[in-house]
This record gives structure tokens, sequence and C-alpha cells, in this order.
């Protein structure tokens, strides 16, 4: 952090201007001029949060596409079939048992079996060839669609989420002040606050496990020179399986909190794989941090451009695609190797 | 069903060469069996052969053979199914397209075959008949507007929901419906608020329900499909604090069917349509008695989809047509195209007639969510509002006066509203 600043000062100073307002604009009570010239603070507020849940949910199931990328070389395709396989297998357990929370342990095991049984059944075979790798997983992702197609129709599926979790749920930031002096809390979904924490604790102990325990090291070290690991002796075949089923589990996870607070059907799959694309491009091939960032930054470019810019709004993820490619390659976060 | 599908295309294909002679008169399906509507284009295709059936394979006196063309809803691959079927299958006339693009598309391409005959499926683009016309193409189903008038004065009146706040589809199915829907609302002295636009494909819809303003009795919603879903669920979350009015595809059967409890938010809605499918008049019931009939259970739907009736309107037109003209289709058909447009036609739905423009004028149906006790949910009839014309009850001139659908027309204050 210290090195950051002492390289980039006047990018430090940028960014904490930056959080610095949007902090003023989430705390402080909003003037008149400003309401007038963008609407309540409300909108921007639900907004706001509306894309850090977005992002939250892009997180986890990016997070499994960059390890697995940064890790393997190789670019999974059939990602987004294991998010809405995660997301069906969560219905049927949740409609079953009447538990959301239990979905999570089943679907992560039962999408997590699925990822070993790909990487240790077919990657594994084609360790090295990327082309042959990226056809195998488009093929993939077409086959687990249709039988997904088959199995739970065309129809759209929500989980429903559990009692202590529907409905809104006031949090402790003014939205506006009345005439009368009354003041006005923020309504917002309970069911996306849990989403955010979530997704918040699962980034913060990858980023535990990654840069604290064994594991990591191997797995950091794989992702700098896999080679001279496995010359050292590390079984780096299992390393790839942890982390291979460690990923699909995630996106299966995610594929709940996306049945929750939006729906599932077929074609999920391919807009959770495009998005995925996007936040790892934007956030760096490979990094956890990178793909938060970019999770973040897609989520809320998608909400407040829904809210201020619909028009736009689906141009924004692209605009903000090509100009990190444009000035910025690597990727936000990425390394340049 | 996709079994079934192939075999009735197939059977198409096949019927015996021998029967081309002059005795016989060959009809165009031009449906979407791809794509999302294949599976209400399916449907296009069965009530076309109900129809066909009913008449005893015969109309004015001879025998129809029906030819279908599979179409994936985009206007491109509309445009050359049409062109294969009067080309290389010599068809006589052509019943269809199904999706609103294709059928600006067609009404384009009926301009270069003066000589044939097109009846719309069930496209419902206003422009189609409205803009431009073809002499030769007919609707005998009503359009995207059509289908929302009569919805904003039941709201004002029976509900006495007076503001709305509007969310509805960025592009040009959305505008259409929101059109009908608006120019009813406003001329009932109806208050828009807001107008909300959003991309098709939108999946949080947070920020937009935070938008809505404080002080609304409802909130009309003119999306459909998976957004209309992921638009109640996220609705619900937030509180569902206001009431909801759905435009005519936030309660059709793919919302009311999802699985899941997100759908429940629409328990209460209004909304309108072209049909309704617990219409006691004789006529529908009639029909739908036939339609079970005919069809194994595990081959239909419970009773036919909006895509279905709108091929089966199609072909009794035709059927009616050709009767009336005793099988005569010489001098470029001529002699049909003046039956088409100047008799009535009896159909399930009621009577039809056209307009100038070839364009019909019939019912609409007012009905709201209601849960069927099952778990699921079902509409329930609560009006009907019939003689709906092309230009909502206006004179041509102010119609057109008013523009287009778009996001900013109608004009609301114009029409006696507010906002």
């Amino acid at each position: 952090m210290r090195g950051f600043y002492s390289r980039r000062p006047i990018w430090s100073l940028i960014i904490a201007i930056a959080v610095a307002i949007v902090l003023w604009l989430i705390f402080a009570p909003w003037p008149e001029g400003l309401v007038d010239a963008i609407g309540a603070k409300r909108i921007f507020l639900n907004a706001f949060f509306g894309g850090i849940t977005l992002g939250a949910l892009y997180f986890l199931v990016a997070s499994g596409f960059t390890l697995i990328f940064g890790l393997m070389r190789n670019v999974n395709l059939a990602h987004g079939s294991l998010y809405l396989l995660g997301g069906y297998v969560g219905y049927e357990v949740s409609d079953a048992t009447g538990s959301w929370v239990l979905a999570f342990p089943v679907v992560f095991i039962v999408v997590a079996a699925l990822g070993l049984i790909l990487q240790n059944q077919v990657f594994r075979r084609m360790e090295g060839e990327e082309l042959r790798q990226t056809m195998v997983t488009i093929g993939l992702s077409v086959v687990i669609a249709d039988i997904m197609l088959w199995i739970w129709g065309g129809q759209s599926y929500t989980i429903l989420s559990p009692e202590w979790l529907s409905g809104p749920t006031v949090l402790p930031i003014i939205s506006s002040i009345k005439s009368s002096g009354d003041v006005v809390y923020l309504k917002y979904p309970a069911v996306r606050i849990a989403i955010l924490v979530a997704a918040i604790a699962i980034g913060i102990a990858m980023w535990l496990v990654l840069n604290k325990s064994r594991l990591g090291m191997l797995i950091r070290a794989g992702v700098d020179d896999r080679e001279m690991l496995a010359a050292s002796g590390v079984r780096i075949q299992y390393v790839f399986l942890a982390v291979f089923a460690f990923g699909a589990g995630l996106a299966g996870m995610a594929g709940i909190v996306g049945g929750t607070f939006q729906s599932l059907s077929p074609g999920e799959d391919t807009r959770f794989l495009l998005a995925s694309l996007v936040v790892v491009i934007v956030g760096g091939m490979g990094s956890i941090p990178g793909a938060a960032i970019g999770a973040l930054v897609i989520g809320l470019s998608e909400q407040i451009g829904l809210v201020y810019a619909p028009t736009y709004s689906v141009v924004f993820t692209f605009l903000i695609m090509a100009a990190v490619l444009a000035f910025r390659p690597q990727g936000l976060l990425g390394s340049t190797r | 069903m996709k079994k079934a599908l192939f075999a009735s295309v197939a059977t198409c294909f096949l019927l015996p060469a021998g029967a081309m002679a002059e005795d016989t008169i060959k009809i165009g399906v031009l449906v979407a069996l791809e794509g999302v509507f294949a599976a209400g284009g399916a449907d296009g295709v069965r009530n076309v052969e109900l129809a066909v059936e009913q008449a005893g394979g015969m109309a004015g006196g001879k025998k129809i053979e029906l030819v279908v063309a599979p179409s994936d809803t985009t206007p491109d691959t509309a445009v050359r199914q049409a062109r294969k079927l009067i080309e290389q299958d010599g068809v006589d006339i052509i019943l269809g397209p199904l999706s609103g693009s294709e059928g600006i598309a067609m009404r384009d391409y009926a301009k270069t075959v003066p000589d044939k005959t097109i009846i719309n499926g069930i496209s419902g683009a206003l422009e189609t008949t409205w803009v431009d016309p073809a002499p030769n193409f007919f609707r005998f189903n009503l359009d995207g507007s059509q289908w929302g008038a009569g919805l904003g004065s039941y709201v004002v009146k029976e509900k006495g929901w007076n503001k709305v706040a509007t969310v509805a589809a960025d592009y040009s199915f959305g505008y259409t419906n929101f059109l009908g829907f608006a120019v009813d609302f406003c001329r009932s002295g109806g208050e828009i608020v807001e107008r909300f636009w959003v991309p098709l494909g939108s999946s949080d819809f947070g920020g937009v329900i935070a938008a809505m303003p404080d002080d609304i009795d409802a909130i009309y919603l003119g999306v459909g499909g998976t957004d209309a879903i992921n638009f109640l669920n996220q609705y619900e979350q937030a509180g569902a604090e206001t009431n909801l009015i759905g435009g005519t595809i936030m309660a059709d059967q793919t919302v009311l069917t999802s699985k899941g409890r997100a759908k429940d938010a629409l328990i209460g809605t209004p909304t309108s349509g072209p049909l309704a499918t617990d219409d006691p008049s004789p006529a529908w019931q009639a029909y739908v008695k036939a339609y079970q009939d005919a069809f194994p259970e595990s081959e239909r739907f419970p009773s036919p989809s909006l895509f279905g009736v709108g091929y089966y309107v199609a072909a009794l037109a035709a059927i009616q047509g050709i009767n009336e003209v005793g099988g005569d289709l010489g001098d470029g058909q001529a002699k049909l195209r003046e039956a088409l447009s100047t008799k009535p036609l009896d159909t399930p739905l009621g009577t039809v007639t056209l307009n100038e423009n070839r364009q019909a004028s019939g019912s609409v149906f007012i009905t709201e969510v209601v849960e069927d006790g099952a778990g699921g949910l079902k509409v329930e009839l609560k009006s009907r509002v019939d003689n709906v014309n092309q230009t909502l009850g206006m004179t041509p001139d102010e119609f057109r006066a008013m523009g287009l659908p778009s996001r900013d027309t109608p004009d609301c204050t114009a029409l006696g509203g507010k906002g």
C-alpha cells in the first residue's frame, strides 16, 4: 500500500478523493441542488448498493474462473454451466428440504465433484493444449446446457429466500430528511445484504488461504511458474484438482445466490460466462483482488447505468472493458508476464 | 412434442404430388419453429391443421394442401422462407408470420408478390398495417397497441388507480403495448408520473424499483419473460409496497408457470390481452374443446396459446375467403381479397372485421391474476371491450398526429391526462 503511494502519488490522490466523494454521497444528507440535478438520494443509494451486490455475485462466479485460468492456463468456457447447474440443484434442494442455507453445502459438494471429474477426466488429458481445451469446454457447455434444458425445462426458476431474509431491512444510513425534520433511513432488501456480507467473507477467506496457508503458497507458486513447482517435487495435479473443485463449487453456490435475487433459466449460463470473462479481463487474469475490483466496477456500472442512463447501460460494461484493454491490457491488477 | 412437429412437417412435404392438380389450393404456413417462440410456433401449426380438419380438408370445393415453412423469428429468414413457399412450392396463400419484426418484413415482401395473398399469423407490430400497408396483406388479429386498450380505463374506474409510474421494455413491442394502455389511461384522466424504459434482458431492477415515486397508486409493468420474473422477485424483496398493472406479456404463461414464489407478487394484478382462457363465450369454449380433443395431452398446451389462436383465426379467414369465392383464385386473387376485406369473420374470440388498412377490429379481454387453488396462478376474466379498432377509437388523423409509439409517445397531457 505504502509502496503504491510512493510510486504513484497522483493516482493515490485521485483515488483518495474519489473514495471521499463516494463516502460523502453515501453518508451526508444531500443538498437540494444535488437532488434536483440527479434525483433523490434513495435512488442513488439503491443503485449503488445494488451495484455492489451484483458485483458480489459476479465476484463469486469470476473468482473461481480467474483462479482456474491463472493456475492451469485453462479457459474453462463451461464455467457458466456450472453456475446454472448449481442454481438448479440449489432450487431442488431448497424446495425439497425447505432450507435455503442447506442448499449451499449440498450444491458446493455436487458441483465441486463435477469439477473434479471434469479436471481429472477431461482437462488433464489435454494439458497445455489451449485450443483443444477451449473447444472441448465450449462443447461441454452446450451439452450441459441441453441436459439441463431436458431436466428442468425452459421455464424460469426463482429460489425462495428464507423468512428471516425476506422483505426489506432498515440500514443506519440516512436516505432523506423530511420537511418535518424526521429522518428517513434507507430501506434495502435483507437478502442482498446477506449476499454482500457472504461474498466479502468468502473473498477475505480466499485471500487468507492464498496468502497465509501452505496450499495458498503452492497455488501462488503454480500461478507464477508451474513447471518449476512440479520440478521441485510438488504433486501439482492435486493442487489443480483442489483449485478446480473449489472454483466449480464457488460457481455453483453463486448459482443459488443468482437464483435467489434474480432468476434461473436457459441462457443464464452464457450470460454469466460473459460477465465473468469481462470481470476477469477488467480485473486481470489470475488475480483474486483483481476479480473483486473488476466485479465491483462491472456491477456498479451496470446498476448505475440502468438507473441514470438506461438506454446506454448495456454499453458501459463493454466501454470499460475496451478502455482497460486499450490502456492496461493485462487488467487493472494483472501482472505483465 | 418435437417428434410430432417433425412428423407434421414431414407429412406436409410428403403429400402426394399427384394431388397438385387444379382441384387443390396450396396454403403455406410461415411460422417460427426455432428460437424463443418455437413452442408457440408449433402450436400455430397444430391450430392450422385443426382448422383445416374442421373444414373437412376442403374449401371452396377444392382440397387444401398445407406446406409448413419454418422460420426463426428473424425478418430475413421469414422473407427467405416466404419466397421459397411461393417460388418453389407454388402456394397460393401464406399464413404467417409470428413475430413483429417478421411482420414488417412480410408487409414489404407482400408488395413484390401482388398476385398472392398473405394472412398474418400472430405478429403484432402496429406499423405492419398502419404505415404504408400492402394491399394483399391481411391481419385478422389485433396489434400490440390494441391489446393494451381498455386496461387503462379499467384501472381508473374499477380500481381507482389514478397515478401510475411505468416500467416497460425499451423496444418496439414495449412502446406499442404501452401506447394502448396509456392512451386509454390518459383519456380516463389518469396521470403517468414517470416512465422508465429498461433494456431487454435487464436482470437487476433494484435501482429502478427504488426510483419509483412515493405517491403512486400502481406500477405499470411492460416487461415479459425472465425480465418480468426478475422484476417481481426483486420487487417483493424490496417490500412490494404498491399495486401492479400488467402489460400483455407480463402475465402470460411463461411468467405464470415459472417455478418459485416470485410470481406471487402478481396476484390481483389486472392485465389485458387478445384472449382469456376462461372466456365463457360458447365459441371460445367449443374451440378449446375441439383443440383438446384433436391432440393428445402430451402434444399440446392445456388450452390454445396466443400464437395458436392467431394461426387458427388466420386459417379460418383463409377458408372462409376461399369458400366465399367458390375456390376461384383467378385474376390475381382479386375476388379472394375482396371477400377477405369485406366479410366479417366469426372467430372463437368474437366477430372480427377489417378496416381500410386490412387490420382487424375486435375484442380485448381484461383479466386479473388469481390463485388457482393448487399452488399455481391463473387469469380470471373481468371485463371485455368489443370493437377495439386500429386507431383506438380516435380518427385516423388524430391517431397519426399522436405519432408512432416511442418512449415519449403518447403525450399524456394531450389526451386529457397528466404527466
